[in-house]
């Protein structure tokens, strides 16, 4: 019964079902301690209340996002070992180091000063506690940039000799950090997170002015999370452009399967839709505009494109599943451009709180930034099969010595645990969403009598919270 | 200068510190059903809410640390461990999320879940760190650079037996944390638990001690050898004193004594082991030289080290300081 994949295959899944369901997570954190140190930041420099009001209206749900994102992370640090030991063997020397520093600068920083931004401010001052919600957010961007590191040297590696041992190893760690894709990774990756946010800040707060107008901490949100889309929504685009052509250049092949282009071409089509036959080698159905495929990857019309018959076959990715993530994701890229210009054209007139369909559409768009982030993932890491280090070590040659029925096991334990704990994540979190953001005379009152009381705002937010939380 | 002795250090202190601080966070979570009041519970549990992230945090330092200083043994000892470190990682996510999730259920039925899985998540995670640890010790086959073996090696009477006593460690951890943190009944409570937990703890040291010298030669030839036996026999002999001096400690109403003793007795224990095991990273094959980074991947890591894991220790430390005294049911922002 539990020989159900070959022990690569199922390796992969198990790699890719955990590595799916963490990004979702660190995405959240990311943007989320961000918005909070924003927040808190405002809140600080106005004395206004509502400011505060928000902040702690998100600190619970990023408490809960956050604890999902470091346990579902703790389990990739060790899968790599598992069940990619040869790849382990031989990539430690360069990426270990990269790692080693992700723990030292990212990883102790925020568990470090998370303890005080969540339960700390009882007993440090206002600044100090600021000071700790501004180091775990720089925590989690550190973060990113080191991971994002690694990957990137796994698609594009640089700087690297091979010692006798077959190991990768450093000859010049600048070239192997900032490695030829990892700029591009890196913004799109962080704009990546903070649309996210944005957008479920939106969604959130968008369903609860929708039902109730009047309510300014929903209203507050509502607009700095328009801002964001109207801002950071094109930059994303650009900077997707730009990450494309870079992959052009190094991973000539990998963009010909997410253009859908099987033959090499002077003048190729932009495919908009179609089915990719890897068989027949040609995409069925297909809706194609005549050489803008060339226009926008060589900005010539008729530049020359190559297609994947310059690559020998058994090297290419599976090419349907490259073709429509990408699609879903600069699909989504689009639907965010359009929903921060409608913004700003009902801002303008100012009507953006009534706009009820636009805040229709938000809601239906919460989950958009998760769904173009794993779209996008698997576009780049799909792409890179069948290699796991691009061009140097297979995935089939990088994989653990272990029987298949082990790893079948651990794929059934992971789907049966990760289905149970975060989906119980989840539905708490949509409870923490549906609760309405308190921002009423009653509240402020209560507020302000703390404060005349001669206890800090915040100390008067611990409490309240523990009055009206659970 | 010998990177390769000073990274092996560093990791050593790196699986030292964890065991040490995730431990006593395990711990508590094993003497969590023994509680009753729901009072003492939230207590036991808020004295260690603002650090279990922190402390766990060492733990992907050591995995992390291992896959950059010692590429090789990290790729040999991870598939060799395959069963247990799974059932590690699915057990600390059930414990992780528990501090979370437990107050946002609205019934119950639910928080009741939830500490069951904080309970069971702790027991599995340190019973699995045990075995792990076991399993190295009793030796790991290796061919051609990678494991060799079968995914059911690392099960063996002595690997449970180093299960279990991992286990009681713990729970005596955190039974003098929480005498430390908390004041009358619970403290109480936790008083006694340390005094049983202390003598089972004793007679778990001494048989896996004995038992250890039996599993490889080195062993025996390490503490056994002339003049190896002199430098060495105060060993044991302070370890038998300080577990001594726990019980007493215990006894008397001391508060902080009990767990900075117990840490002493751990350190003891885990100075005899890696003494057992030197030179030897992946016994009985792999040397730390074999296993190690080519010297520019450590030399890299340990510029950065040497400044970074002192400030850590500093703003880590200070974290500590901050929610110092005994736990109070204020620090909460649920
Ligand atoms: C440590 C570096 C690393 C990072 C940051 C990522 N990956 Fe990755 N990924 C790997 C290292 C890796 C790997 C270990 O190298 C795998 C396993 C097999 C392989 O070829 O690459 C892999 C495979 C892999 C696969 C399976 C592809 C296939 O086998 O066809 C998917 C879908 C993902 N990953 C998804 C992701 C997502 C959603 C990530 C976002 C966080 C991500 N990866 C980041
Ligand atoms: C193979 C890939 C990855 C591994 C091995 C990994 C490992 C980890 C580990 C061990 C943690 C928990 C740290 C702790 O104890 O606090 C963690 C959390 C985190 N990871 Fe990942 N990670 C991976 C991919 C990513 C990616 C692609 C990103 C983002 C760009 C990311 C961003 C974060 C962030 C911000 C956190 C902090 C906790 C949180 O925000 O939830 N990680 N990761
Ligand atoms: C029109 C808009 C967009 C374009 C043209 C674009 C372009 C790209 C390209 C070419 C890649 C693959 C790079 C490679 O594999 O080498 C990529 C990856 C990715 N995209 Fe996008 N993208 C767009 C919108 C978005 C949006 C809106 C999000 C999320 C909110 C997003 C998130 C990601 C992520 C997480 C990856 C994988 C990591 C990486 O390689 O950077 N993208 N994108």
């Amino acid at each position: 019964m539990f020989e159900l994949f070959d022990a690569v295959l199922a390796a992969r899944l198990q790699f890719a079902f955990a590595i799916a369901f963490h990004i979702i997570f660190p995405a959240l954190s990311i943007g989320l301690a961000w918005y909070l140190m924003v927040l808190q930041g405002l809140w600080l420099k106005t004395g206004r209340d509502i400011y505060r009001r928000v902040w702690r209206y998100w600190i619970k749900i990023f408490a809960i996002i956050f604890g999902m994102g470091v346990v579902s992370g703790i389990v990739m640090s060790y899968q790599i070992g598992t069940n990619w030991s040869v790849f382990s063997d031989k990539t430690g020397p360069i990426l270990g180091p990269l790692m080693g520093y992700e723990v030292l600068t990212a990883f102790f920083l925020e568990a470090g000063f998370l303890g005080v931004m969540l339960f700390g401010s009882n007993r440090v001052g206002r600044k100090l506690h600021f000071f700790a919600t501004i180091m775990v957010a720089m925590g989690t961007m550190i973060s990113g940039f080191w991971i994002l590191a690694v990957n990137s040297w796994m698609q594009t590696p640089a700087g690297f000799a091979v010692n006798e041992a077959g190991q990768f190893i450093a000859t010049d760690w600048w070239q192997v950090v900032f490695n030829p894709s990892f700029p591009y990774r890196f913004v799109h990756m962080m704009l990546a997170a903070f649309l996210t946010t944005a957008f479920l800040v939106a969604g959130v707060s968008a369903w609860h002015v929708l039902r109730d107008r009047s309510n300014s901490a929903a209203k507050l949100m509502f607009s700095m999370s328009m801002w964001m889309a109207l801002l950071v929504a094109p930059l994303q685009v650009l900077a997707g452009d730009f990450h494309g052509l870079n992959t052009l250049k190094h991973q000539p092949m990998k963009i010909a399967a997410m253009e859908g282009h099987f033959e090499s071409k002077d003048g190729a089509p932009l495919i908009l839709f179609g089915w990719p036959d890897m068989e027949q080698k040609k995409v069925h159905a297909e809706v194609a505009i005549p050489k803008l495929g060339s226009l926008i990857l060589t900005h010539e019309l008729d530049g020359h494109i190559q297609g994947l018959d310059a690559f020998p076959e058994e090297d290419w990715p599976n090419v349907p599943l490259v073709f429509w993530s990408f699609r879903i994701m600069v699909a989504i890229g689009f639907a965010m451009v359009l929903v921060g210009l409608w913004s700003a054209w009902a801002r303008f007139r100012g009507r953006l709180y009534e706009a009820v369909w636009l805040q229709r559409l938000a809601v239906l768009m919460a989950p958009s930034g998760t769904l173009a982030i794993l779209a996008g993932w698997i576009t780049t890491e799909v792409g890179r099969q069948p290699y796991t280090v691009y061009g140097l070590l297979r995935t089939a040659d990088a994989v653990s010595p272990l029987d298949a029925p082990a790893v079948n096991a651990s794929l059934l334990a992971f789907v049966v645990v990760y289905f149970m704990v975060f989906g119980a994540g989840i539905y708490y979190l949509f409870q923490l969403f549906k609760h309405k953001p308190s921002m009423n005379e009653q509240d402020i009152q209560r507020g302000q009598a703390r404060r005349a009381a001669g206890i800090t705002p915040i100390q008067g937010l611990q409490k309240d919270s523990t009055a009206e939380g659970h | 200068m010998d990177y390769v002795l000073i990274w092996a250090g560093l990791m050593a202190f790196a699986v030292f510190a964890y065991v040490v601080l995730d431990g006593f966070d395990l711990g508590i979570a094993l003497l969590f059903p023994f509680i009753e009041d729901q009072q003492d519970k939230a207590n036991a549990m808020n004295s260690i809410a603002p650090f279990w992230d922190g402390n766990e945090t060492w733990l992907v330092l050591g995995g992390g640390g291992l896959y950059a200083t010692f590429p090789l043994a990290f790729a040999i000892i991870m598939p060799a461990l395959y069963v247990p470190l799974v059932i590690m990682l699915l057990a600390l996510i059930f414990r992780g999320v528990a501090f979370e999730f437990r107050w946002r259920t609205q019934s119950e039925r639910g928080r009741k879940r939830w500490d069951l899985g904080f309970t069971l998540g702790s027991l599995l995670a340190a019973l699995a760190q045990g075995i792990a640890l076991g399993a190295l010790v009793q030796g790991i086959e290796v061919a051609d650079r990678a494991y060799a073996g079968g995914w059911w090696d690392w099960l063996t009477p002595f690997s449970l037996t180093t299960g279990i006593a991992v286990v009681i460690g713990y729970a005596l951890l955190g039974a003098c944390w929480l005498i430390y943190k908390t004041e009358h009944r619970l403290q109480r409570l936790c008083r006694q638990a340390a005094f049983q937990l202390t003598l089972a703890l004793g007679f778990m040291i001494a048989v896996v001690s004995v038992w250890m010298l039996f599993k490889q030669d080195p062993y025996m030839r390490r503490w056994f050898d002339y003049p190896n036996y002199l430098y060495l026999s105060p060993v044991p002999v302070i370890t038998v004193v300080l577990g001594i001096y726990l019980l007493k400690a215990i006894k008397s109403g001391r508060e902080l004594a009990p767990f900075l003793t117990t840490i002493a007795l751990f350190a003891l224990s885990y100075f005899g082991l890696c003494i057992s095991f030197y030179p030897q990273i992946v016994p009985p094959s792999i040397s730390i030289w074999q296993a190690a980074s080519p010297e520019s991947s450590l030399k890299f890591l340990l510029v950065g080290s040497a400044i970074l894991i002192p400030t850590i220790l500093v703003y880590t430390g200070y974290s500590y300081w901050v929610f110092r005294g005994k736990v109070n049911s204020e620090d909460q922002y649920h």
